[in-house]
């Protein structure tokens, strides 16, 4: 990149930058008339010096007020020219500097893609995301005014100089006689200042990255209780901070105070020097009143170029040590775009490994003289104890990692420098903890199909208008124009032909490392949207009923699920549940607020029921009170069985004891909420508490009408009701099949019920797009929604849908119990069958079902060769499982 | 049944007889009801001990595993518990345990059972005075059973 601020600005906005300064310089002839006209006006106009009225203007005739006025309309439009001017500059200015800032960021995120690997050991998130985010965002206003504003005011300052000279070259003189003593200190000045923000910024950047450590550890911190030393970690940190920005700002008004006193001075000398000359009779008193008019006048420029100067300083610091970040060892120096390669032939059939050597930092060798090769295809198993290398031999085989002597190659290609296009689709890589991004399954699944856009999205007129604009735009600034809502997908990588039959391909992806049932367990618990899908949610309702038949002729299902009914109280359903009959679709009808929605009051109240609440609301208060009073406020079983948070129950306890059952009515209006919103929660089977008696059900079963009959066109549709032959969207696919709850207390219900929905999903052939469903769901961030095992099966599928020619697995089920890595290494090597896989493995037993075995110990190759033949007594290979 | 009703049953249970209602209406509260049908397994032996039961209703078979088959070795009903000794210490479930008849129980977690222990020893010295009761009455078996090998 370039090596300092003013180059990157030359060599991309040089024609902005000419069109910039013009613009100040046609602003000049206008600025130098908006000083002119009102002499003319003052001199000529009002004082009719040198003229004589009527006068004649391009032919017309003008009486002086008429002169006066023509000439103060002049002035105003004088004024509107040079606002103008200023406006329009300052918008292309603008417009300059944010297209610069985007190429920046672009530039460095470009280059962050393409950092040689171990250069993340020594650089950290923490780092990295301030320097592209905040740190060259000052960048793009000062490249805006690069040029142009010292253009514009240096220039402005002419002007003015000019106009002195050619009124009293001695006074313009007295002027800006002091310009020099400020233009030499300010500068030793401001280097001071200089090294201190470089402090500053270190400093920051370390900062930010401990902060990042902190949350990415802050297990540790609460399991070894250490807050108190990261607390006085921190504060150090804040300390050197501090005392470097005070002394930043110390030097900085030394050099603001220097400035306005050396500005101050001019004044000083034009009243001493200038006043003793007028008394002496050797300058007129009118000259100098100019003088000291057309000081003041420079003044305002003069400073924003000091200003600006301290802004050029700051932004070269600042450019110069993010592009020094930005520059490690090796980064190839090519161009900020990524060829389109759309054709990337099969791997050749050979792989050879000469003498390949790695180092670590202190350069100790954990790979030496290792020479290998392979004939593809085939299996071949990496063996040795941990640190014998063979994870490193994975990582160079996959080029994550260069080697430092010797060399691979495939075929005549050296591993080296083939295309990324060729590494990244004909090899895949999976470690031990692939990187699950925040996004759905299925995207996660897909990532590895996703190199080009793939054709055009359909766009309609405004769509194809906005992206015109956005590709106009993204080249302006050198980024790129790749339309991210094209279809990327690789459809054909995965041997599939649109979206159906890839969906068909990830779920074979996800059976082969057995993650099929976790993501037909998260399908079941989610929602599809029954407009945009009526197939399935037409299958999912046959299901309900095959699902309603099957409890009904089956005894051993008798009581373990209620179904809904309209004309019944569903005791293992909440009781909002029972009154809305449905499911609510946003926070309209959320449980919480139910007591504060004035339809669902006005419901209560008309089916006779809101007193009835009241007192059961007040029923569950005293007994929570009874029951939780004594418990610490922190004790769990606040969190899991309470229906009042541990912070409200003394408020709730002081509300029991002041109010009495039978007088309610006393109640102020919001503790009258706050006891009304407490029965919504209660589910009859599971609590037990008996304060719902069979009338209030009868009642919630009458008001549960009123509510549907009655509810307001504006409320339609924020509660989805229960209707056995309508689907609901506001509820999973699950409790769609069961349209009913669960009944709680009945042993195994959830277990039988479970295989009872399998079976009926079986019998419909429902799994598949159920399975699909779950591929919508949403992992969280770095997938912590997923459990460890899951992640790495998730990474492993990722790897074999794109069907690389050469797969290589570095213990990438290490998080698996042994039954399950067993059967995943087998139905990965089946499905491998004819392509070649690299495993690095953890156990050496697992070797038996390869081809090719390598046996690795402290960096160096000690044994290789089919199985049989490693496995006999006195073998490395023997003594390694011994070992084990 | 209401959260009342078993908090009278609780009641009548020695292991709990000493603690206070509102306690053990928080310990019913806190448990989960469950009923078993004739012939469901409440645990398996060798299984991990998560819960302890007390039976509200019904009977139950206990059974172990023996080399020459599986042998009912007692029958509980209203008012015992069973299913503590691997909650206590965590060995695997000593026995199987069956519903003989529809069987309905109060799961007491493992988690909410320690705290018990914990909170209210009353509650310990009342499960060591049932342990060694069971101590004495196994040993009193064995000796009878020895005295049939001699005779």
């Amino acid at each position: 990149m370039e090596s300092t601020i003013y180059r990157f600005i030359i060599r991309y906005s040089l024609r902005q930058q000419i069109i910039l300064t013009i613009m100040a310089g046609l602003s000049f002839p206008f600025l130098y008339a908006l000083y002119e006209v009102p002499k003319i006006i003052i001199n000529k106009g009002i004082s009719a010096k040198g003229i004589e009225y009527p006068t004649d203007i391009f032919g017309i005739e003008l009486t002086q007020i008429q002169y006066l006025l023509a000439l103060c309309g002049l002035f105003l439009v004088l004024v509107v020219i040079n606002q103008a001017f200023k406006y329009v500059i300052n918008v292309y200015r603008g417009l300059t500097g944010e297209r610069m800032l985007r190429r920046l960021r672009f530039q460095l995120y470009f280059r962050l893609l393409r950092f040689p690997l171990p250069t993340f050991r020594k650089m950290s998130q923490g780092e990295i995301i301030p320097m592209i985010t905040q740190e060259v965002e000052t960048l793009g206003g000062f490249i805006g005014d690069a040029f142009s504003l010292p253009a514009f005011q240096g220039g402005t300052l002419l002007v003015i100089l000019g106009f002195l000279l050619v009124q009293d070259p001695v006074m313009a003189a007295a002027a800006v006689a002091l310009y020099p003593l400020q233009a030499f200190l300010i500068p030793r000045l401001q280097r001071q200042v200089n090294l201190l923000g470089k402090e500053r910024v270190r400093l920051v950047r370390r900062l930010s990255d401990r902060i990042g450590e902190t949350v990415q550890g802050v297990q540790e911190v609460h399991a070894h209780d250490t807050s108190a030393l990261m607390l006085s970690d921190f504060s150090h940190r804040m300390s050197s901070i501090f005392f470097v920005r005070f002394d930043i700002y110390q030097k900085k008004f030394v050099i603001k105070f220097l400035n306005n006193f050396i500005q101050q001075l001019g004044p000083f000398f034009f009243y001493s020097i200038g006043g003793y000359l007028v008394i002496t009779g050797s300058l007129e008193i009118g000259t100098l009143v100019a003088a000291i008019a057309a000081h003041k006048d420079m003044a305002a420029p003069w400073k924003e170029l000091l200003t600006y100067y301290q802004q050029k300083e700051d932004a070269r610091i600042k450019y110069e040590q993010v592009i020094e970040q930005f520059s490690p060892s090796g980064i190839a120096e090519d161009g900020f775009d990524v060829p389109h390669v759309t054709e990337v032939p099969p791997l050749s059939e050979q792989i050879v490994v000469s003498n390949l050597g790695m180092v670590d930092e202190q350069d100790n060798p954990f790979i030496e003289g290792v020479s290998l090769q392979l004939k593809l295809p085939s299996f071949v198993a990496l063996v040795g104890p941990s640190g014998s290398g063979r994870e490193e031999l994975a990582l160079a085989l996959a080029r994550l990692r260069q080697p430092d002597s010797g060399s691979i190659r495939i075929g005549d290609i050296d591993l080296a420098n083939a295309d990324s296009a060729m590494t990244g689709r004909r090899i895949s890589y999976v470690g031990p903890s692939g990187f699950i991004f925040n996004t759905t399954l299925g995207d996660n699944l897909f990532y590895s199909l996703r190199h080009l856009p793939l054709g055009e999205p359909e766009r309609d007129e405004t769509m194809e208008q906005a992206h015109k604009r956005y590709v106009q735009e993204a080249i302006r600034s050198g980024n790129s124009p790749d339309d991210i809502t094209s279809d990327w997908t690789d459809y054909a990588a995965a041997g599939a032909t649109d979206y159906s039959s890839l969906v068909a391909r990830g779920l074979q992806a996800l059976a082969i490392v057995s993650l099929d049932q976790d993501v037909y367990q998260f399908g079941l618990r989610s929602t599809i949207d029954p407009v945009a899908h009526p197939d399935w949610a037409e299958a999912i309702l046959k299901a309900r009923e095959s699902f309603a038949r099957h409890v009904a002729s089956n005894e051993s299902y008798a009581g373990m699920i209620e179904p809904f009914d309209v004309e019944r109280y569903n005791s293992n359903a909440t009781l909002a549940e029972n009154l809305m009959f449905g499911t609510p679709t946003d926070e309209t009808f959320d449980i919480n607020r139910l007591a504060e929605n004035p339809y669902v009051l006005e419901v209560l109240e008309e089916a006779g029921l809101t007193r009835t609440l009241l007192e059961n609301g007040y029923e569950v208060a005293t007994l929570m009170v009874e029951l939780f009073a004594d418990l610490p406020p922190d004790h769990e079983f606040f969190q899991q069985y309470s229906f009042i948070a541990a912070d409200d129950l003394e408020d709730f306890q002081s509300l029991v004891t002041r109010v009495k059952r039978d007088r309610l009515d006393d109640l102020k209006p919001e503790e009258r909420t706050r006891l009304l919103s407490l029965p919504f929660k209660l589910i009859q089977a599971r609590h037990r508490l008996g304060v719902i008696s069979d009338e209030t059900m009868a009642s919630i079963v009458t008001a549960r009408k009123i509510f549907a009959e009655k509810l307001p066109d504006d409320l339609k549709g924020k509660v989805a009701f229960f209707d056995v032959d309508s689907y609901n969207a506001a509820s999973n696919i699950q409790d769609n099949i069961l349209f009913g709850r669960i009944a709680y207390g009945q042993a195994q219900a959830s277990d039988k019920i479970g295989a009872l929905v399998g079976e009926v999903v079986a019998e419909l052939d429902l799994y598949d797009t159920i399975t699909s469903v779950g591929l919508g769901f949403e992992v969280g961030i770095a997938g912590t929604r997923l459990n460890v095992g899951q992640r790495q099966k998730l990474a492993l599928a990722r790897a074999i849908i794109k069907r690389p020619d050469l797969l290589i697995i570095s213990e990438a089920t290490a998080a698996l119990d042994s039954a399950t890595q067993q059967k995943i290494m087998a139905s990965v090597l089946e499905e491998f069958k004819g392509r070649s896989v690299v495993w690095s493995l953890h156990r050496p037993k697992d070797a038996k079902a390869f081809d090719h075995v390598v046996v690795l110990q402290g960096g160096r190759i000690v044994e290789q060769g089919p199985f049989q033949d490693l496995d006999r007594d006195g073998s490395a290979y023997r003594q390694l499982i011994a070992a084990s | 049944m209401s959260l009342n009703e078993e908090v009278e049953l609780l009641r009548n249970i020695p292991l709990f007889a000493n603690i206070e209602p509102s306690k053990l209406k928080l310990l019913a509260f806190t448990s989960e009801r469950l009923t078993f049908r004739a012939g469901e397994t409440v645990c398996r032996q060798g299984d991990v001990g998560d819960a302890a039961y007390v039976i509200m209703d019904g009977t139950a078979d206990v059974i172990v595993d023996t080399p020459s088959g599986p042998l009912t070795v007692a029958h509980m009903g209203k008012n015992d518990v069973v299913g503590e000794i691997a909650v206590l210490i965590d060995v695997p479930r000593t026995a199987t345990i069956t519903a003989q008849s529809e069987l309905t129980t109060l799961r007491i977690s493992k988690d909410l059972f320690f705290r018990l222990v914990n909170e209210f020893p009353q509650m310990a010295v009342e499960m060591m005075r049932v342990l060694a009761e069971r101590v004495v009455k196994t040993t009193a078996d064995l000796q009878k059973a020895r005295q049939q090998g001699q005779g």
